[in-house]
């Protein structure tokens, strides 16, 4: 196909894991100056080639070629060496140190005995400035938005001499507008003659920037195609081995008596700010309320405040007309609000618990699971089972720590956990982050069967599209306020973005 | 009990083990490069444990506050808590069983001694739950209250043995009453007076307490969640704050149990003391050796009071300093701290039983 010499060539690669082929005989080529994405489900083995590639593991079998000579790389610093630099999806950066410290961390440049800051400072600024980075080598990294964040993360491979870039999910962090930055960024990278192997399950970010596309699922090549001669559906059934449906399928809502009324709310920070103020939202049985937002307007202080994680300050909010405002969480739940959290592994789960621990940790004292102070194992692990069973949750035993799930299960088992428990009120905040195309269409659908049963869900999500196609209402919010409200098939992308932004431009700023 | 099969076959067991090995055979190398004999010294260290039932019996002495202060330890680790106050609180637990023992007269053996036990282990447990209190209200480091509890702790029972329990003219409190002591006296007799007790018993049934409790009950499966993940406990409608004081106080109470069996089962009076005895301390080698697992500490604790008990007749007849046992100690809490050195020393065994598992 190419007769040029490819930067990076993957020969046969197999790692194996106890129990698991991780990569098996993956071949895989990187021209000059491309943007390769590796596209594969979670748990496809994208991540253990990568580590591969910079030298975090060793390949059972296989080789390695870079510039067409073949290499051992047995490390991270030979890695280095060899031009490779790997933007993480989790940044390692140091918060208290500057820009500049952390860039140059490990490999300072000195003067005598001292560090030579002016010299490291003026490069970091050239590189800056050549690649559009646009990042302050000066500022503190907790001052930096997370964006500038990630571009630091890049910078620091660029200082190290960098070539060939390896981005690990770099936009499941980002907000749109960040997004549409780095894949300017990654353009000018290519322009100036970098590689990148992009590693995603997104699909519209690898038609919007990818020249080619290397497919893997369960450790296996499937195709490498170009991505001209290629369209969305084709790449996510080859992901995802079988046929996947976009659209959400939904009858019209029957929206019935008001659940959920959230009156005048009000909610301080710690410094005495309000990240809640004067929130008005009500949210029927039988509908799904979509709430959009940019990242950091006060979701997140919304389901605080709404499952008593957060105190109220002011206002009331109500469920079926019983007040519930400030209540213990616990309280909350009795009352009959399940909630699916943000951050599944900080809430979520227990991780070094079981998954059959898990299936009761809102429910462990009641019975049939707790019978005079002990805990009945037994009607624990039926219960396990009956979800697992009902929810797919692609477990290897009940017994299996939650830990060792993927993305995927894991929030399968959160979602069944909650909806087991048959609320009143559903609350899904970011339910399908970081999913893949399978998992999402998975839960969006339990999301819909459970307004179909006539339940109220609070749908609380960064994806537009998501907030788009599965909700019946939308409410937008914006610095702690709810803005406005719309119906899904009344609105478009542009008219919700400029109500996210409060509907001037300030928000560009805000984000520097 | 498959659980408990699984415990010795385990990862953790093995290593363990090795480590446990590793720390002997440093301790030899030490020896050997002093210019003794390390066989004989192990030999006569082995001998004096358990070639005489006197010895036997102190040797288990020896052992018993150990299992207490390792189970405090490890029941706050496996709740996410460093309780390292486990000194003090042995100390608070010794000064309530002795004032107890000393001051209240007149009552029947079988209703005393169990009330002295009871008053070591709730005073205890009370003292370890003031480090827990201010951690849930005020967010300070248990660590630091509880090295501060330790040393207001120590001289409180100097205090108190001082002013209301002093023997005249002498460094120690009055004897216990009779009715108070838990020491066995027949089985005392058939072992040479060796200072056996009925505290050994508890501690084996406070290690099975452990373990009912922390993994069958629902009030282990809170303290465990909250151990592992504050943030999901509280999102489960669980009281942090609350289960936080709950586990340093049955902590403490393991510690001050230890030390209300040293006055009533071994000494039968407490001594005004110039340092802390360091039986809380060892105890968190104890509990560390034992992977912070109540059968593991039972015999994390033989092998360590093994060790010290032993290390007398070391010296005694094979003219090898007592030291040595510490160095051995030492080695041996290093190498389970640093597991990679002994994966590595396993590395070979693994990488067959790997292969198997694959095919």
């Amino acid at each position: 196909m190419d007769t040029a010499t490819p930067v990076v060539e993957l020969k046969q690669i197999t790692k194996r894991f106890p129990g698991i082929v991780a990569n098996d005989s993956i071949s895989l080529k990187l021209q000059k100056g491309e943007i390769h994405a590796l596209l594969g489900e979670n748990g496809a083995g994208k991540s253990t080639l990568m580590n591969i590639v910079f030298g975090l593991y060793q390949p059972d079998e296989g080789s390695i070629e870079i510039d067409g000579k073949p290499v051992i790389i047995d490390g991270p610093n030979r890695a280095i060496e060899l031009g490779i630099g790997m933007v993480h999806q989790h940044f390692k950066l140091v918060q208290p140190f500057t820009v500049t410290e952390n860039i140059i961390l490990g490999s300072e440049p000195r003067k005598g005995a001292r560090i030579n800051y002016r010299k490291a400072t003026e490069e970091i600024r050239k590189l800056s400035e050549q690649y559009g980075l646009r990042v302050d080598p000066n500022a503190k990294i907790h001052d930096i938005s997370v964006g500038m964040q990630q571009r630091v993360e890049i910078l620091k491979t660029l200082y190290r001499g960098a070539d060939i870039l390896i981005f690990d999910e770099p936009t499941a962090v980002l907000t749109p507008q960040e997004i549409s930055e780095l894949m300017e960024i990654m353009q000018r990278l290519i322009q100036e003659g970098k590689s990148i192997i992009l590693i995603t399950h997104k699909l519209k970010e690898i038609m919007q920037i990818a020249d080619t596309v290397t497919i893997i699922r369960r450790g296996k090549v499937i195709d490498t195609v170009k991505k001209t001669e290629t369209t969305p559906q084709e790449l996510a059934e080859k992901m995802v081995g079988r046929n996947v449906s976009f659209k959400v399928d939904k009858k019209a809502a029957e929206p019935g008596e008001v659940v959920m009324y959230m009156e005048n709310i009000l909610s301080k920070n710690k410094d005495g700010m309000a990240v809640l103020n004067s929130l008005n939202l009500q949210v029927r049985a039988g509908e799904i309320l979509g709430i959009a937002g940019v990242d950091g307007n006060g979701q997140t202080e919304l389901i605080e405040a709404l499952t008593g994680l957060r105190h109220v300050d002011g206002g009331k909010i109500t469920l079926h007309g019983k007040d519930i405002t400030n209540l213990t969480p616990r309280k909350v739940t009795e009352s009959g609000v399940a909630h699916i959290p943000e951050d599944r592994h900080k809430h979520g789960l227990v991780l070094d618990f079981s998954v059959s621990e898990n299936m009761v940790l809102e429910t462990y004292y009641k019975a049939p699971y707790n019978k005079n102070g002990f805990l009945q194992y037994d009607e624990v692990d039926k219960k396990a089972t009956r979800l697992v069973e009902a929810f797919d949750v692609r477990t290897p035993s009940i017994h299996t720590m939650a830990r060792s799930l993927s993305g995927g299960n894991q929030q399968k088992a959160i979602i069944a956990r909650e909806i087991d428990k048959n609320p009143e009120l559903l609350v899904a905040a970011q339910p399908t982050r970081g999913l893949d195309v399978g998992a999402i269409e998975f839960v969006q659908k339990q999301l819909i069967a459970q307004r179909d049963q006539g339940k109220a869900v609070l749908l609380i999500s960064f994806e537009l599209d998501e907030i788009m196609n599965v909700s019946d209402r939308i409410a937008v919010i914006y610095e702690g306020q709810i803005v406005g409200e719309v119906l899904p098939e009344q609105t478009n992308d542009q008219e919700l973005g400029l109500m996210m932004a409060g509907s001037t431009v300030k928000r560009g700023a805000a984000h520097e | 009990m498959s659980k408990l099969m699984k415990i010795f076959t385990g990862d953790s067991f093995i290593l363990s083990i090795v480590a446990i090995i590793m720390g002997l055979i440093l301790g030899a190398l030490v020896m050997l490069i002093g210019g003794y004999d390390p066989f004989e010294a192990y030999s006569a260290l082995l001998t004096r444990v358990y070639g005489d039932s006197y010895n036997f019996g102190e040797a288990i002495r020896e052992m018993t506050p150990l299992i207490m202060t390792g189970l405090a330890f490890a029941f706050a680790a496996r709740t996410g808590l460093f309780n390292i106050g486990g000194e003090g609180q042995f100390l608070i637990g010794m000064t309530a069983a002795s004032i107890v023992g000393i001051h209240v007269h007149g009552l029947p053996v079988y209703i005393h001694a169990p009330l002295a036990v009871i008053a070591g282990a709730v005073f205890g447990g009370l003292w370890a739950a003031i480090a827990g209190y201010l951690k849930a209200a005020r967010g300070v480091n248990e660590v630091i209250s509880c090295i501060m509890l330790n040393w207001i702790g120590l001289y409180l029972s100097n205090m108190i043995i001082n002013n209301y329990a002093l023997l005249d003219g002498e460094n120690r409190s009055v004897d216990i009453q009779p009715t108070a002591s838990i020491a066995i006296g027949w089985l005392s007799e058939m072992m040479g007076n060796a200072r056996v007790h009925w505290g050994t018993v508890i501690a084996l049934l406070a290690a099975v307490f452990f373990y009912i409790f922390m993994w069958k009950t629902k009030q282990g499966y809170e303290l465990r969640a909250v151990g592992f993940n504050q943030d999901a406990s509280k999102y489960a409608g669980m009281n942090v704050n609350r289960n936080v004081v709950k586990a340093m106080f049955i902590s403490g109470a393991f510690a001050g149990l230890g030390g209300a069996f040293t006055v009533l089962g071994v000494f039968g009076y407490q001594s005004v003391m110039a340092s802390s005895p360091g039986t809380g301390f060892d105890g968190i080698a104890v509990a560390l050796i034992g992977m912070n697992n109540p059968f593991g500490i039972i015999l994390g604790s033989i092998l360590f009071g093994t060790l010290t008990y032993g290390s007398a007749g070391m010296s005694f007849s094979a003219d090898v300093p007592p030291e040595i046992v510490r160095i051995v100690i030492g080695a041996i809490i290093f190498f389970i701290a640093a597991q990679g050195i002994v994966r590595w020393v396993l590395k070979p065994f693994y990488a067959k039983r790997k292969k198997e598992k694959v095919l």
